[in-house]
């Protein structure tokens, strides 16, 4: 079993040259962020993962989070971990100083975000919900919900859930039941929730829950739900937990992964119905969810890539010390280490290429983020929040099921004794799987792509993105010919996306023949964005452009392939006849 | 009471050290940096004796490349109130360190001087001892307790075979061994708050100390790799092994 090592200047490089470090001058409350305070947080961070949270990842999978006689208990050693990381203050990293927080950029909270992920997900699932309760109310929140709750969500006190999906509501939230009846100044919720990350627990004294749920007289479907805040404990008039509300976590699920972190059965009103407040205004409940989508939806895909990250260095370790047989058409002599054989190389250069193109990525949207929330010029918001619509579905469906392949590789690289538990990539491979699968699948991901990111403008920002991968400008001697030949192959990938984003667009009265290569769309432009990136970051080191250099050779030729089919794949599925599969 | 710590920066404990292929020295280019854990314990220690009203301002020093200044950040993270850092691109060795840290109790004049016990790079365990000498004040080695009671303190030191209690007057210079405590998390809060924290930076040559090696490295080589191990027939033969090829009894 391995130690989880943050792999720090690869975090610190990718803030520098992808998260828009270079124009933190022009973000409001960046007066006091420098390289040095980057690496001093990021080197404090890891060091906290290493002392505290690694070690409780396998002990956490293999015990589980238990239901006891109504009450939810995280696995042994969980709840004294969760109060030292509030008591650290990382709960507040990039939250508003005005409650408590440090205001810290996205670019570096993704990285530390990271750093926690590959230590251990399934806790860091519970700060990470917490956070999107914080935004949301920030955002959305009237100023007496902002009030009674904010100060304590930042500090990590109160953690925070989601409540939406429901047995018959999943991907389709427009079917949602719960409902919310008018009672004095606040509302009795009633209904069902599926599904709820770390629900209950007995990390933190309340719980504060964010509920979907339909008034008497909303209007069918998604116009009609409206979002409440529901506590677990009603504050008192001192601001602390008071009353007990009427929800409870009725079982937890068995599943595949993530064993430490609770999915709860959350019940609601099952006495005289919960008491929730309304957030914003009436039946735009989903729409004040869809704003955090962005943040929520990257910071999955950040879990890819963390999870990525943990799995391969586990390989690579793994690999150098493994032993057996000998390089291919050599019968005498040592034996040598498995990283030798080609296959094996091959498979770790993947790990590693892609792993530094999601890095890029994430970091480059969480940049897009820092800029679109405080960025001086108007314009440059705008500008950056169109960016990040943009791409925020890629960063989400592309890393994680890039991550679920990767994952799976090094789970190779380690041959049987991988698929024993005891070697721990056994459980990267059951935590990176649900990742492809909640916050939206990646047909939900590659679909929110296609129809709205292409559909609403006509492909007008992604054609302006194409160009702009077209303009990069190398900083390495284009003398020799294997640089020229890079280069080719990198622009002829973006010749062919351009033509099936062209396609895509094309196709806007034909919603089936799009749905049908959407995803398929979607890890095309994960790969040209991937590339362009890696290219970018490429002259800073040899290291950095052999890499980069595998990728183009090795990954980037699947992007000729991907045209096809999103050219002339989708009839085939779509006239095959249902009934004979 | 002013407290005085004193923090090097080393490689990381948890990296994996390698020799330079020219045999000058260990590989430190673009190896991940860390503070001496030995001189972590000493920070604690001193925060601990803040935090118990026990000591009213600590400063910590560093010597070396101006890198040094990101672990005088730590320090500060940690609690420490100010930082002095020493700044040379030359090799310290310990009596050099000794007279620099020296010279700057001399300006400072700190009652209680805690180092750790030795630096986890080259493991010399000399420094301590050498300022307390050049002070002439009493010295507390590898301790893993102090309480401080008006001008004495009480230590224990971890010695061969057991632990031997002490009362030394102060000022003295005190070193830290493992037991002593466990260092904590730094805060995120406390992070930010350490970038505004007074940190001074002066040359050996302000202090008027000279620092020219009296050490030469002749060569840094990898320990032997080793050997793989034999089976013996019985204990007749273990006893005559151990005899006449190891040499051990």
């Amino acid at each position: 079993m391995t130690i989880y090592s943050a792999p720090l200047q690869d975090m610190q490089f990718a803030i520098q040259e992808f998260g828009g470090f270079d124009d933190w001058q022009h973000l409001e409350g960046a007066e006091d962020w420098s390289a040095e305070l980057l690496e001093a947080i990021l080197d404090q961070a890891s060091k906290f993962a290493n002392g505290v949270l690694s070690p409780l990842n396998r002990t956490g999978d293999m015990q589980g989070a238990q239901w006891v006689d109504g009450r939810v208990l995280a696995p042994d050693g969980f709840r004294d971990a969760y109060q030292q990381f509030i008591a650290a203050g990382w709960s507040g990293l990039s939250a508003d100083p005005l409650w408590g927080g440090q205001g810290l950029p996205y670019s570096l909270a993704m990285m530390v975000q990271e750093i926690w992920n590959s230590a251990n997900m399934a806790f860091c699932l519970c700060p990470m919900l917490t956070t999107g309760v914080q935004e949301t109310l920030k955002r959305h929140g009237s100023a007496q919900l902002q009030n009674s709750y904010l100060r304590k969500l930042v500090s990590g006190e109160w953690t925070g859930t989601m409540n939406l999906t429901e047995p018959q509501a999943g991907s389709d939230l427009s079917a949602i039941r719960t409902r919310a009846v008018p009672e004095d100044d606040y509302f009795r919720i009633t209904g069902t929730k599926i599904y709820i990350t770390w629900g209950a627990h007995d990390l933190a004294e309340n719980i504060v829950h964010l509920v979907l749920a339909r008034l008497p007289d909303a209007p069918e479907g998604v116009k009609g739900i409206s979002l409440f805040v529901v506590p677990q404990y009603l504050p008192n008039a001192e601001g602390e937990c008071g009353e007990m509300n009427d929800v409870r976590c009725v079982s937890i699920e068995r599943k595949l992964g993530i064993h430490a972190s609770p999915t709860c059965v959350m019940s609601y009103g099952d006495h005289k119905g919960a008491i929730g407040y309304l957030v914003g205004e009436p039946h735009h409940g989903l729409a004040y969810m869809f704003t955090m989508m962005n943040h929520a939806r990257l910071g999955v895909g950040v879990e890819g890539l963390a999870i990525a990250e943990s799995a391969y260095q586990q390989a690579l370790l793994y690999a150098r010390s493994r032993v057996q047989g000998r390089l291919p058409g050599v019968r005498e002599g040592e034996r040598v280490s498995v990283i030798e054989l080609p296959d094996v190389k091959r498979m770790l250069l993947t790990m590693r290429a892609s792993i530094d193109a999601m890095r890029a990525l994430c970091c480059y949207m969480a940049g897009m983020m820092d800029r679109s929330h405080r960025h001086h010029d108007h314009q440059q918001r705008i500008a950056a929040k169109a960016r990040l619509d943009l791409l925020n579905p890629v960063a989400k469906g592309w890393c994680t099921e890039n991550a679920v392949d990767l994952v799976s590789m090094a789970m190779q690289v380690h041959g049987g004794t991988g698929y024993i538990e005891a070697t721990g990539i056994a459980q990267c491979y059951r935590d990176i799987r649900i990742t492809t699968i909640y916050e939206g699948t990646t047909a939900i991901q590659a679909n929110d792509l296609v129809n709205r990111k292409l559909g609403l403008d006509g492909g007008a920002e992604m054609l302006a993105l194409i160009d702009e991968m077209r303009g990069l400008k190398l900083n390495i001697q284009v003398a020799d010919n294997q640089m020229q030949l890079l280069i080719d192959h990198y622009l002829n990938a973006l010749l062919s996306f351009e033509r099936a984003t062209k396609w895509v667009v094309s196709q806007s009265r034909h919603p089936m023949a799009v749905a049908a290569v959407a995803v398929t769309y979607m890890r095309m432009t994960g790969i040209v964005v991937g590339v362009w990136l890696i290219l970018r970051g490429a002259s800073r080191s040899n290291t950095k452009m052999s890499v980069a250099q595998f990728y183009i050779k090795n990954v980037l030729p699947q992007v000729s392939a991907y045209e096809q089919v999103i050219i002339a794949g989708a009839s085939s599925t779509l006239d095959f006849d249902s009934s004979l599969l | 009471m002013k407290v005085l710590v004193t923090v090097k920066r080393v490689i990381d404990p948890y990296v994996k050290v390698r020799v330079k292929s020219d045999g000058t020295g260990v590989e430190t280019a673009n190896v991940k940096m860390a503070m001496n854990p030995f001189c972590e314990i000493a920070v604690e220690q001193a925060v601990r004796m803040k935090e118990a009203g026990v000591v009213t301002e600590i400063i910590a020093v560093s010597i070396g490349a101006t890198q040094c200044q990101e672990t005088l950040r730590t320090a500060m993270a940690m609690g420490v109130d100010r930082g002095i850092l020493v700044e040379t691109a030359a090799e310290v060795q310990p009596l050099a360190v000794a007279k620099i840290v020296k010279a700057i109790i001399d300006k400072e004049q700190p009652k209680l001087v805690i180092m750790g016990k030795q630096a986890i790079d080259d493991d010399s365990n000399q420094s301590g001892q050498m300022v307390s000498a050049l002070l002439g004040w009493p010295q507390a080695t590898f301790t893993s307790a102090i309480t401080v009671n008006g001008d004495e303190a009480e230590v224990k030191r971890e010695i061969d075979g057991g632990m031997e209690q002490l009362t030394i007057k102060l000022p003295a210079v005190i070193t830290t061994d493992l037991r002593l405590n466990e260092p904590r998390y730094v805060t995120l809060p406390n992070i930010m708050k350490a970038k505004k924290k007074p940190l001074e930076i002066i040359k050996p040559e302000d202090l008027g100390v000279d620092i020219a090696p009296r050490l030469k490295t002749l060569k840094v080589a990898e320990p032997p790799k080793r050997s793989a191990g034999v089976k013996v027939e019985d204990v007749k033969e273990l006893v005559s092994k151990l005899k006449n090829e190891a040499r051990v009894i």
